[in-house]
């Protein structure tokens, strides 16, 4: 064959110039654990401050700086990031294609996010500080009453932006392109399904955020009057363009994590997904639905009441295809033959807490009662039980379950179910509680607190200090098992494993399928 | 056994932990004094139950599997995959019972919505971080002030007792007579803020160059605290809106009481006030007012240092000038339509002579009404 299979080239080159999608995978998994170190220690700070009423560590202003920074590079840094991440090492593997089909392009969209956190970060240390003004930077505070790090903040956002369409447009071309043959698109795994279904909202949406960002450059600085209306703008203009974003934004986010868990519950469960077919369909409608549903964040604007009515109406329909998904896994694990390895634990985990997530928002999704919870705590908890208990658990759960095949060696077993525990208890005490303060009336975003909700915000950043010092035992696990994990060369890691990515020998080799795999019957 | 007593003193800790915070901690949300917030509490318990049974049944059936589906029973995994029957069981179902929560939503919006036949109307305008009150009157006379936090710097940096309502006190609240359907027209001045009283079950985002128009009618007098619930800059968690809902009669003499103070300050504003009056007035407004941004010491933050400015111990006019026109483009606003004359006076009074800007000025108030007219 002679020197057609070569490795990887050395030295810092390697990772520079690459246009190997394992590579190209990897760095996008370690950047998006730095920026989830990074959104933490943002977070700690915030539940810090927040442990008791009164301020002792740190000024309102730099407060706000705290909450927005944290929400900002948590959505854009950790869970995105990672999630693309995971797309480039695994659907060419479980389409059985050589890499994705425009590599150059992947490489570029990996390596101009770096630059883009950088220039946010680097906020922190200007003049007036960093922006403080929520990761939804609501005009007219992100744009006449803004800080002015607030261009550089517009100018990191349009390049994760382009990171962003680049590399969704990449995943449609390699899913579409580089099937194996026999792959038709109803034999392809969830997750190369839930990752197409997500790259189309991306490219729907983003540009629409890069729009919202360039209208308040804009405004601060060419005098137009996009969102003032002392110049014929209107401030809540804002806000539908923000959430015709925002709202696909939290799909884009969840999505790729339901493609998760629908491969790993039928392997512990050593049985196939159930209903395959209305897994795709669901995700498709939630896709659909998501682009009607907007203003449910913005019931207390004062839209007119038949605005008010559609929008509550199409909202409560997500729970429909939603449930459905759950109802699906669920059915997968009924008369399995089930096994508690981590990923698996992680996946159920995600299960009875994202289910409770949908709940919350099912309730959010009533316009009437929403005016009690709107922008309080209650809002806060609904998110995390979704975000992070959705889209950080499968996140987690994935990389126990790939690791393996992705490294030649086998994580240790018991430390990763001991982060299971910590996690799963250190993220109900941080965010149960939540609820509780929210319905009792208290706001989000505020450093500070009347009495009453002392006891339960006390018991929120014990847990927060508990799930936050899980992450590092996360940390360790996976750099002991790259550098000594015990190892494996099964090419199937868990027995119940179905899928082209389990037929490659482990650790993947540096290139893989440059001949495409036949698909035998049994793949159906 | 030391281990086994460790063990169990922890688990107890574990135990009495949840109790120990329920207990009187407020964990649902309040149906409040209107028949709206009555409403929408019966709304938020219905869904909350519906949820909670599905919650039940799906659990119920996962842990079912968990526990005797496990591989380790030895158990032989079935290999069913599909049904179209439970699929289409599991779209319908939940769809009907979404139509059941929505028919009780429908109906209690359209009631949130039904602005008619109010009987008084408040002006409620957002100020970063204070909310303005105006009563308006058909005669034009109408009544306003602003409702600032009341709560001492020092228990907020927490060198002072923390009272009972904590971030929750206003200097002056918002009255309101009980039994009659009030019309809040809602707006603001400079960001978006957020008007909520839970208890009243009225949330409207205040948004500068349009109004916002929504209703309460209480039916229990008594005090209602809320807050701004949209993020409004660096001092959102501070400002705390108030409701002290009193009888009619009680509305009425503190409506003729109001009206008489606000006489008796144009009064005063024809009348020259000492040194010593001036300056603890102008303390009691520069705390409430100005200390947000320029320091309890004049040492500045948000705004420029007072102590040692030049403007301070400048020219008087500029002085007024800043504290009538503010700076525009920056956070420092017009104060002059937001304190009275007096105020005015007292405050830059007092900016002139505290923190070791001694410069001995007078102003009265007097001056600043013919500082205004230019
Ligand atoms: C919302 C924050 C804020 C509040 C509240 C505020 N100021 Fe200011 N103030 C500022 C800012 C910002 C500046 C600096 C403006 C500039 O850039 O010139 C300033 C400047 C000033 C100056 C000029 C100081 C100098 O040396 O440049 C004076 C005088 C002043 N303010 C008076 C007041 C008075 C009197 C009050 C209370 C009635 C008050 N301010 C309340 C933000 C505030
Ligand atoms: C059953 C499905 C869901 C419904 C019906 C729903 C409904 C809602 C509603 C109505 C709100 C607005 C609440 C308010 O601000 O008053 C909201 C907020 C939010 N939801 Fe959901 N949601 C669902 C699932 C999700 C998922 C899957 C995610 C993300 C993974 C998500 C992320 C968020 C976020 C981030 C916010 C808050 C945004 C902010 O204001 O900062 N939600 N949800
Ligand atoms: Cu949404
Ligand atoms: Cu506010």
């Amino acid at each position: 064959m002679g020197d057609h299979h070569h490795g990887p080239a050395t030295g810092i080159g390697r990772w520079l110039f690459t246009t190997n999608h394992k590579d190209i995978g990897t760095m996008y998994l370690w950047f998006s654990f730095a920026m989830f170190i990074l959104g933490g220690t943002f977070a700690m700070i915030i539940r810090a401050e927040l442990f008791q009423p009164g301020m002792q560590l740190v000024e309102p202003g730099f407060f706000n700086q705290m909450t927005t920074l944290h929400g900002l590079v948590m959505v854009f840094g950790a869970i995105m990031p990672s999630f693309v991440g995971l797309a480039n090492w695994l659907i060419p593997m479980m389409i059985g294609a050589p890499d994705m089909a425009l590599p150059r392009m992947n490489n570029w969209s990996f390596w101009i996010l770096p630059p883009g956190f950088l220039m946010l970060a680097s906020t922190l240390f200007m003049e007036g500080g960093a922006p403080a003004f929520g990761w939804t930077f609501y005009a007219p505070l992100s744009t006449t009453y803004a800080a002015p790090s607030v261009t550089f903040f517009i100018f990191a956002i349009h390049i994760l932006g382009v990171s962003s369409i680049m590399g969704s447009i990449n995943i449609i071309a390699t899913v579409m392109n580089m099937r194996a043959p026999g792959m038709t698109y109803m034999k392809m795994p969830l997750f190369v399904w839930t990752w197409l279904i997500t790259a189309f909202l991306l490219v729907a949406v983003m540009p629409v955020l890069a729009g919202a960002v360039t209208m308040m450059l804009m405004d601060i600085h060419f005098g137009t009057s996009f969102f003032s209306a002392a110049g014929g703008g209107d401030p809540v203009l804002f806000q539908h363009i923000f959430w015709f974003f925002g709202h696909p934004e939290v799909y884009i986010i969840i999505l790729p994590a339901f493609g998760v868990v629908s491969q790993i519950i039928p392997a512990f469960s050593r049985k196939p997904l159930f209903g395959y077919a209305s897994m795709v369909y669901a995700t498709a409608s939630i896709a659909f639905l998501s682009f009607i549903v907007w203003a449910h964040h913005m019931y207390t604007v004062g839209m007119p009441v038949a605005g008010e009515l559609f929008f509550m109406y199409a909202t409560m329909l997500i729970a429909v295809p939603t449930g459905v998904k759950v109802f699906n896994w669920i059915t997968t694990m009924w008369r399995g033959a089930l096994s508690f390895e981590t990923p698996m634990l992680f996946c159920i985990g995600f299960l009875i807490l994202f289910t409770i997530g949908g709940f919350t928002g099912l309730m959010l999704s009533i316009a009437p009662a929403d005016f009690q919870y709107h922008d309080t705590y209650f809002v806060v908890a609904h998110f995390h039980y979704v975000m992070v208990a959705g889209a950080v658990f499968s996140m987690t759960a994935a990389v126990y379950y790939w690791l393996p095949k992705w490294s030649g060696r086998m994580y240790n077993e018991t430390m990763g179910k001991v982060h299971f525990w910590i996690s799963f208890v250190g993220f109900n005490i941080t965010f149960f509680p939540q609820h509780f303060v929210g319905l009792a009336g208290m706001p989000r975003r505020i450093p500070d607190y009347a009495l009453q909700f002392a006891d339960f915000n006390m018991m929120s950043s014990i847990g927060a200090f508990i799930y936050g010092a899980s992450q590092i035992l996360f940390l360790y696990n996976v750099l002991a098992t790259i550098i000594a994990g015990e190892k494996v060369t099964d090419e199937k890691v868990w027995d119940g494993a179905e899928g082209l990515e389990w037929t490659i020998p482990t650790p993947a080799p540096y290139h893989t399928f440059e001949v495409p795999p036949k698909l035998d019957a049994a793949h159906a | 056994m030391v281990g086994g007593n460790v063990m169990r003193s922890a688990l107890m800790a574990l135990m009495a932990l949840p109790a120990a915070a329920f207990g009187d901690n407020q964990v649902n949300m309040s149906p409040g004094v209107t028949t709206i917030g009555a409403e929408i509490y019966d709304l938020h318990m219905l869904i909350m139950i519906i949820c909670v049974v599905i919650g039940i049944g799906v659990f119920g059936v996962m842990f079912y599997s968990i526990i005797y589906h496990r591989k380790s029973r030895g158990v032989v995994p079935s290999q069913f995959h599909e049904s179209t029957k439970v699929e289409v069981a599991w779209t319908v179902v939940p769809f009907l019972i979404l139509i059941g929560m929505a028919v009780p939503a429908t109906s209690t919006l359209l009631e949130v919505y039904d602005n008619d036949d109010a009987e008084l109307d408040i002006l409620i305008t957002g100020h970063q971080w204070k909310w303005k009150y105006e009563y308006l009157d058909e005669s034009g006379e109408n009544v306003s002030f602003f409702s600032n936090l009341a709560t001492p710097q020092e228990a907020i940096y927490n060198t002072d007792q923390k009272g009972e309502h904590y971030l929750l006190e206003v200097d002056e609240p918002l009255v309101l007579p009980v039994d009659t359907k009030v019309r809040f027209l809602i707006t603001a001045n400079d960001v978006i803020h957020s008007w909520w009283v839970p208890e009243i079950a009225v949330k409207r985002d205040a948004i500068p160059g349009f109004i916002n128009e929504t209703w309460t009618k209480i039916t229990e007098e008594g005090i209602y605290r809320g807050q701004c619930t949209e993020l409004c800059g660096a001092y959102h968690g501070f400002m705390p809106v108030v409701v002290h809902a009193v009888s009619r009669e009680e509305f009425n003499a503190w409506m003729g009481a109001k009206r008489a103070d606000e006489a008796a300050q144009v009064a005063a504003a024809a009348m020259d006030l000492s040194l010593d009056e001036l300056m603890s007035k102008g303390e009691a407004v520069y705390n409430a007012q100005c200390l947000a941004c320029h320091g309890a010491q004049g040492e500045g933050g948000v705004g420029n240092a007072i102590a040692g400015s030049a403007i301070a111990l400048g020219d008087i006019g500029t002085h007024l000038d800043v504290g009538i026109k503010g700076v525009a483009g920056t956070a420092m606003q017009a104060f002059g339509r937001q304190l009275n004359d007096v105020d005015m006076a007292a405050v830059i009074t007092y900016q002139r002579n505290a923190f070791g800007n001694n410069t001995g000025d007078v102003i009265q108030p007097s001056d600043v009404a013919s500082h205004k007219q230019g």
